[in-house]
């Protein structure tokens, strides 16, 4: 963790605690809204129920219930509220419950949050954090499933952070926050449960850059959030068969750390890119062109993708599995590349 | 209310001459509304527009040359050239910003009125939309959580009887946009909103209350567009024996004849104030013309804070 800047501004921690995923999103929470009372939350749910998952358990006895503002099921006027809110300089932190209802808030979020900057000129801010609810695996079925990161990586005035660790997570939450820009915050429920090392202390992790999972000569395996986790497995399989992996968590989508993409491309040749999203115009296909864009000459193989498939994703529990990336399809698609 | 007259009118004339680019949606006719509700208002106070908000812009006191250069798409323009007619604010005066989707600034308004009510200050935020916007799910969604959160807004209705170019019997099942306030709990009130002093009088009485802690208020303004939706609009839709009807009511002899009758005002008074704005008019043009266009490079930075 030698990337994270802590309050002091150099060093490590020493210390670590055990946290579930979302108790690393909450203390982020609870940091940023005792430091500045401008942060507030917005979210269906997220009062006395604690959030759908459990995340802003606790907050409204500690805050109250103006500060942890629980809103009717109206997602696009609440995403419209908060864009109110930032505009005249609050923090809002808006809870969207699953990911697949950010087609309600799209207009807010993307016509609104996004361009008043560009539009309305350096005296228009919309600093809130749109968290997400994203990604397959419980069985949900189609619409509570999904994964969008695409959509919102089109939007240009948005920033896209998808954290693959608790430890990730709060970090990233914090700068989030701090952030005077619009940030979509996508969570992977699965995560959720993840029990995982928090450094102690407060630190930040900024928004913008990658995390070296961990080190290969022959195959770069760059991915985010949930997927990041199975590409550092489908690593440990790769490494026992002697082929060495250069696993990249992205942890931002926008803006993209292309610095340390193709510092792993131009040393490895070969490049696995691994999203939860479906396949056709997912972030796969943006980071492949990028990377072919800036390091084709680099490249000893063509670019591979593991994604979902163009589905939206089946309710059965086995369907499901099947046809959400695991850490198996990873590590054959970096062996078929390695033995190239 | 002569400023936002002979403005509109003005930018009608440069758009037929070629002169102006895109389009535009005039206000002309609707000046007593915009005029009334900013002056029911305070001055600290917010208000939220639409894509035909030149006249709110105005009222709420906007700088006609920068508002004219913004139209011509030059640098000194409010957004630089880089929002054009339907996208301008200035925060420094409480326009938080004329808005390209209809209904776009209803739970913006909301919003507003949210942290003015979190910092516990007495600011009132003013939403204007028109007729079409009432039908949008964010009006209702954006009046319900006012109404259960007492938030300091007013919601003003423009009803200009169409919406581009469906008429209001087409689009409501009620005479009355106001009558929907009532299912959200709070106040709604019609007004004439060609007559300056009754749209003045019951923004105050709204504002008022919501200063006071007594949530949102639904105003409808009854009022007409005398120039079409935007470029182009042959108003097909309507009749001519309509417009006149309407102009008959036109809000601004109105005031002249109310300020002249109760001694504010002598007649020469009143043409002088309209020369002086004319004139206010033609400079804004000449600054606008001459005014430069941002160089191209300028298009590519200012997207992120």
């Amino acid at each position: 963790m030698k990337d994270l800047i802590t309050a002091e501004g150099t060093g490590a921690p020493a210390r670590f605690k055990e946290l579930y995923f979302t108790e690393a999103l909450r203390e982020a929470l609870v940091e940023e809204m005792d430091r500045d009372p401008e942060v507030f939350l917005l979210g269906e749910d997220i009062g006395i129920y604690g959030g759908c998952f459990g995340v802003t358990r606790g907050l409204l006895e500690k805050y109250g219930a103006d500060r942890v503002r629980q809103a009717p099921i109206s997602e696009g006027g609440t995403m419209g509220v908060a864009v109110g809110a930032a505009i005249m300089g609050a923090r809002p932190v808006i809870e969207l419950m699953f990911m697949d209802f950010i087609t309600l808030a799209m207009d807010q979020l993307a016509n609104h949050a996004a361009k008043f900057r560009y539009m309305y000129g350096p005296q228009s801010r919309v600093p809130l954090v749109l968290r997400c609810a994203a990604g397959a695996g419980r069985a949900y079925g189609a619409t509570h499933s999904q994964t969008l990161e695409a959509w919102v990586l089109h939007v240009p005035g948005l920033k896209v952070v998808a954290p693959a660790t608790a430890a990730d997570a709060k970090g990233l939450l914090k700068s989030a926050i701090r952030d005077d820009n619009p940030v979509v915050f996508v969570e992977n429920k699965v995560l959720y449960q993840s029990r995982e090392l928090i450094p102690e202390g407060e630190y930040l992790i900024p928004l913008g850059k990658a995390r070296h999972v961990c080190e290969g000569a022959d195959v770069s395996i760059i991915s985010y959030s949930r997927m990041a986790r199975e590409a550092e497995k489908a690593a440990g399989i790769l490494a026992e068969e002697g082929i060495g992996a250069d696993v990249l968590d992205l942890r931002t989508l926008a803006p993209l750390d292309l610095e340390a993409i193709l510092e792993s491309v131009t040393k490895t040749g070969r490049v696995v890119l691994v999203e939860e999203g479906t396949r056709t115009g997912g972030v796969c296909a943006e980071l492949a062109m990028q990377i072919f864009e800036h390091a084709w000459d680099s490249l000893d193989a063509p670019i591979q993708r593991v994604t979902t498939p163009d589905i939206p994703i089946p309710f059965a529990p086995e369907l499901e599995a099947a046809v959400i990336p695991a850490a198996g399809d990873i590590a054959t698609a970096a062996r078929a590349l390695a033995e190239m | 209310m002569w400023l936002i007259r002979l403005f509109e009118e003005k930018v009608d004339q440069l758009f037929a001459e070629g002169v102006l680019r895109g389009t535009s949606h005039l206000c002309a006719g609707q000046e007593a509304s915009a005029v009334g509700v900013v002056a029911g208002l305070r001055p600290t106070d917010y208000v939220t527009s639409t894509h035909r908000g030149h006249g709110h812009f105005l009222a709420k006191g906007g700088d006609p040359r920068k508002l004219m250069a913004e139209l011509f798409g030059r640098a000194t323009g409010y957004a630089a050239g880089r929002g054009g007619s339907q996208h301008v604010a200035c925060y420094e005066i409480g326009f938080l910003g004329s808005n390209g989707i209809t209904g776009g600034g209803i739970p913006i308004a909301t919003g507003a009125a949210l942290a003015i009510q979190r910092r516990k200050q007495d600011h009132v935020v003013a939403a204007f939309f028109g007729d079409g916007a009432a039908n949008q799910g964010v009006f209702h969604e954006a009046l319900n959580m006012a109404a259960i959160w007492k938030l300091p807004v007013l919601y003003v209705c423009e009803n200009n009887l169409y919406a581009m170019s469906t008429p209001v019997r087409e689009a409501f099942a009620v005479e009355d946009i106001a009558a929907r306030a009532a299912g959200y709990g709070m106040p709604g009130v019609v007004v004439d909103g060609m007559d300056f002093f009754a749209v003045r009088a019951a923004v105050a009485e709204a504002a008022e209350r919501a200063r006071a802690g007594g949530g949102p208020t639904l105003l409808e303004c009854k009022t007409y567009r005398m120039l079409g939706h935007s470029r182009g609009d042959r108003r097909v839709y309507r009749t001519r024996e309509e417009e006149a009807q309407w102009a008959a009511r036109d809000g601004i002899p109105r005031l002249r004849d109310a300020l002249i009758r109760c001694g504010e005002m002598t007649e020469a008074e009143a043409e002088r104030i309209r020369d002086d704005v004319a004139r206010e008019v033609e400079e804004s043009v000449a600054f606008a013309k001459a005014s430069p266009v941002l160089p191209v490079e300028a298009a590519l930075e200012g997207v992120y804070a």
